[in-house]
């Protein structure tokens, strides 16, 4: 058996405890541990963006970081998005939009796409396409979640 | 009814399951969660052919953590006999075979041996340490090569079935099939231009973004409960009671929310093996696989080799074609070269015709449906030779194809004869949109173009919907959304009852809980599922009037209702109001709709697409890409169009990068999302969608399936513009830079 290693970190802005094997990611962390299933594991290696999160202000794939490495760390999550009962307009623009079909990989686009509107709140659709191309989506070519993200980054704007 | 009566179809609410899936809220398999639940790990085989001689299994056993190793030993050996596997009829030793193995392997990441642990990771050392003693086979890893005298041989029972009839030679050429129809050697003979040409297409995976997944529980009361990401949870219970060997009562299915399918969802993987685990332990079971374990061991589409010749009259009418088509099943028969032979010169009135088609299997992953399975290898061939043609004759290709399209009363040489169909329609879109007379501005640049048609399917779905006291309705369904569906088929009721889209609430739920309803699949679920809620949705509305009428002391048959008002005389009351009155009227109101509809109607779907290509590394930018299509009737026009976008994306990475790319040895080099290279957002312009609407006369509402034409073109389109933009003829998929190198150097050699 494995020593477990308890690691103190702020999740969703909730101070949260935990016990975890050296060996588990964030992802299993967060899933198993805390049950926050939003978060999707699509390929394990870090080459889909399924299991994007926030650590501090560092775009990341929850895949390729160790749970013990987010000691101390600001933990953002899908479940973190929403403001309370309003959804966030990334949330909002990819509903309206029809920016999902299965779904799987829409908690790391809005993830990711948060990130880029917090740094650059007005890109160009070269600057989405970049920035999201850690985030693989096989159902929708692309288009419609480009363009949900232009009519959040409006609306963050107004 | 009129399309500009609708009120509700053709509009673009939000989804109803939109909310969940935006905040991570939405459950899919491998979120399932229950108390005591144990992980399981599936062994493979690290050889593409071998024959296992012995397993060991003692030392997994004794791990700390496990709590039960099992082998294809541990399932009940039922006599064989076929079974259906949700896409046609597969014999059960083959269906059984295929989740864990027995006796010999014959593919890298055959399954066959499991384990169950405490966590995954005990599970995964575990099963490292069970002990296999292989006799490594040589192996056959193509159509071409496995149909060879003297190549390895997969399954020594399985015997050719040519035209029919069992011709008692063992061989890797499962079945020879032929369709003629009318004279190929007069139609050749008319001909005033031949083009012959042979084309290699690469086995491609489907690449949904969420793992294979299922949880099962055997219960004390020898219940077998299951919860798994899957296209059709009716095919799960069906093939995991075949397996298990008892009563299809006694399983039941819960279809979680799915992450992708386009076809690969269908066949069965790890529900039994999760099944017999939780027997042997008492508890319940997890597996999930790894992306290694998807490239590997779930079912890709076939790669193929084709040949297909075409001859055209000066004047631009097509005499004969005929078409050899090789495709791969992989270990087991089954390669989707029946729907490829259908479509293959689908989109043409061709008066001679004779198409060949070889089921062969190699030692790759069995194969399964992807997205229109079989016509997007056959299109790429035959929508290459048709622009040649086109080139020869000195004709536009659009007009070309538009000389002969398919059109309502023209038989294709599988036999149908098509109803009313949007052929003609689609390609006269592409010829009026702006797209097709824009200039290319710049050079190394082209335009290419081509057709594609799928046929779709019907097959049984159930639906009930219950009436509440507020007016709203909730409807139960048994198609797994995998794109919006919930919504398009909570429309096709609303429509009917004269209510919002938003007044429905469609749930898809378990076996249990709904009649039978067939794969999503085929594009049928907001053709067949809807047909079921439109049903359910008519019953409704009949047993509302008899509530209607109680209430007017009148005759139910005096009483009408358009738009959500009923009325008899100078009465009337809402579909609002009479909800309320359920009560005093004699109870709670509940339709059903059961169908098992026979109008299916095909889609047509065409591209235009301009490249460029950069002539010293091969790469070929997508500059600008237009997908047309039919729908019938679009529902709700925006998943509609993301089918269209979704799909053509995927024939993109079809036809530029993606491959399974096999070593000598039968290994698949690149078994990662890394190295599998599908397009990112930085590969691709805007998608451009055109919704022609023929309606489907089959259907209330019109809706043809939209969800699989949209595949066939992009390839043939792109290989279509690489010539445009590099003067060379491609062949061969994926159109890689080192393809398009070696087409250019050869082509100045």
């Amino acid at each position: 058996m494995h020593n477990k290693v308890r690691v103190r970190t702020t999740i969703n802005s909730e101070p949260q405890e935990f016990l975890c094997e050296p060996r588990q990611s964030l992802l299993e962390c967060l899933r198993d541990i805390f049950g926050l299933t939003g978060t999707k594991e699509g390929c394990n290696d870090g080459n889909c963006g399924a299991c994007t999160v926030m650590m501090d202000d560092r775009v990341v794939t929850s895949c390729l970081v160790l749970g013990v490495e987010a000691e101390g760390c600001q933990i953002t999550t899908i479940e973190g998005i929403a403001r309370g009962s309003e959804l966030h307009p990334l949330q909002r623009a990819f509903l309206q939009n029809a920016a999902l079909q299965c779904g799987i990989c829409t908690p790391g686009f809005i993830v990711a796409a948060k990130a880029l509107l917090d740094r650059e709140p007005n890109p160009s659709e070269e600057q989405i396409r970049l920035w999201l191309a850690n985030n693989l989506c096989r159902c929708t070519g692309y288009d419609k979640i480009i363009r949900a993200v232009e009519q959040a980054a409006q609306e963050v704007r107004a | 009814m009129k399309t500009q009566e609708y009120s509700v179809i053709g509009t673009r609410p939000i989804r109803h399951d939109g909310a969940d899936k935006v905040t991570g809220r939405a459950l899919y398999g491998a979120d399932f969660q229950m108390a005591g639940l144990l992980h399981g790990y599936i062994l493979r085989s690290p050889h593409a052919h071998a024959r296992i001689r012995r397993i060991d299994t003692s030392k997994a056993a004794a791990f700390p953590g496990v709590r039960a190793v099992m082998t294809a030993d541990d399932f009940p050996q039922a006599p064989d006999r076929l079974v259906d596997l949700g896409e046609g009829d597969t014999p059960l030793s083959y269906a059984r075979g295929n989740v864990l193995a027995k006796g010999k392997v014959l593919y890298k990441g055959h399954a066959f041996a499991a384990v169950a642990a405490t966590s995954v990771h005990i599970a995964e050392e575990a099963a490292g340490l069970i002990e296999v003693d292989y006799e490594v086979l040589p192996c056959a890893l193509t159509a071409p090569e496995a149909m060879q005298e003297g190549a390895p041989i997969l399954h020594e029972d399985l015997k050719t079935k040519e035209f029919g009839e069992q011709t008692g030679r063992v061989s890797n050429v499962a079945e020879h099939f032929r369709h003629v129809m009318g004279d190929i050697e007069a139609g050749f003979a008319q001909a005033d231009v031949i083009v012959e040409r042979e084309f290699n297409t690469a086995t491609v995976h489907q690449g949904y973004i969420e793992p294979h997944n299922a949880t099962a529980l055997w219960n004390n009361d020898g219940r077998i409960l299951v919860w798994c990401s899957t296209q059709g949870a009716f095919v799960v219970r069906d093939v995991t009671a075949c397996l298990l060997d008892v009563p299809v009562s006694r399983v039941r299915v819960t279809p979680m929310e799915i992450g992708g399918g386009f076809g690969g969802k269908i066949p069965v993987y790890l529900e039994p093996v999760a099944a017999l685990l939780s027997k042997k332990t008492g508890k319940p079971v997890k597996i999930v696989m790894s992306r290694k374990d998807v490239f590997e061991a779930t079912g890709p589409t076939p790669g193929s080799y084709i040949k297909v010749k075409i001859g055209a009259r000066k004047d631009g009418r097509i005499t004969a074609a005929q078409a050899y088509l090789a495709y791969e099943a992989g270990a087991y028969p089954g390669a989707m070269v029946a729907p490829g032979a259908m479509c293959v010169f689908a989109a043409y009135d061709i008066p001679n015709v004779v198409i060949d088609g070889f089921d062969v299997v190699v030692n790759k992953p069995s194969t399964a449906a992807y997205r229109a399975p079989g016509a997007t290898n056959a299109a790429f061939a035959t929508e290459t030779v048709v622009d040649e043609i086109a080139e020869k004759l000195g004709m536009d290709p659009l007009d070309f194809r538009l000389k002969n399209a398919a059109k309502e009363g023209t038989r294709r040489a599988d036999g149908p004869k098509y109803r009313r169909i949007g052929c003609v329609e689609v390609i006269e879109a592409m010829k009026k949109h702006p797209h097709y007379s824009a200039p290319l501005g710049g050079p190394n640049r082209g335009r290419g173009v081509a057709v594609g048609f799928w046929f779709n399917v019907g097959l049984p779905s159930s639906c009930t919907i219950s009436v509440n006291a507020d007016g709203t309705v909730n409807l139960v369904e048994g198609s797994t959304d995998i794109g919006g569906t919930r919504t398009s088929i909570a429309m096709q009721a609303a429509e009917v009852l004269g209510i919002p889209a938003e007044d429905v609430r469609p749930t898809v739920v378990d076996t249990d809980s709904v009649g039978f309803t067939a794969v999503t699949g085929g594009s049928r679920t907001t053709f067949a599922t809807g047909w079921a809620a439109y049903e359910a949705a008519q019953d409704i509305v009949r047993q509302l009037k008899e509530r209607a009428a109680k209430l007017w002391e009148t005759d139910a048959a005096s009483v009408t209702m358009e738009r959500g008002i009923f009325r008899a005389g100078d009465k009337s009351i809402t579909f609002q109001e009479l909800a309320a009155k359920l009560d005093q009227t004699g109870g709670p109101v509940v339709g059903r709709g059961a169908v098992n509809p026979r109008g299916v109607g095909g889609s047509f779907s065409g591209n235009i697409v301009d490249v460029e290509v950069d002539p010293e590394t091969g790469k070929v930018t997508i500059l600008r890409f237009t997908a047309v299509q039919d729908a019938g009737k679009a529902i709700h026009p925006s998943y509609v169009e993301g089918q269209m976008q979704g799909g053509s994306v995927q024939g993109i990475g079809w036809a530029l990068n993606e491959e399974y790319w096999m070593n000598g040895s039968g290994t698949m080099m690149n078994s990662s999302l890394l190295d599998y290279r599908m397009p990112t957002a930085l590969d691709l312009p805007m998608i451009d969608t055109v919704i022609v609407e023929v309606p489907n006369p089959g259907h209330p509402f019109g809706v043809r399936g939209v969800g699989e034409a949209n595949i066939i073109p992009p390839p043939a389109a792109i290989a279509n513009a690489i010539y445009h933009a590099a003067g060379v003829r491609m062949n061969r998929l994926p159109m890689n830079p080192p393809a398009i190198m070696e087409a250019i150097w050869s082509q100045r050699d």
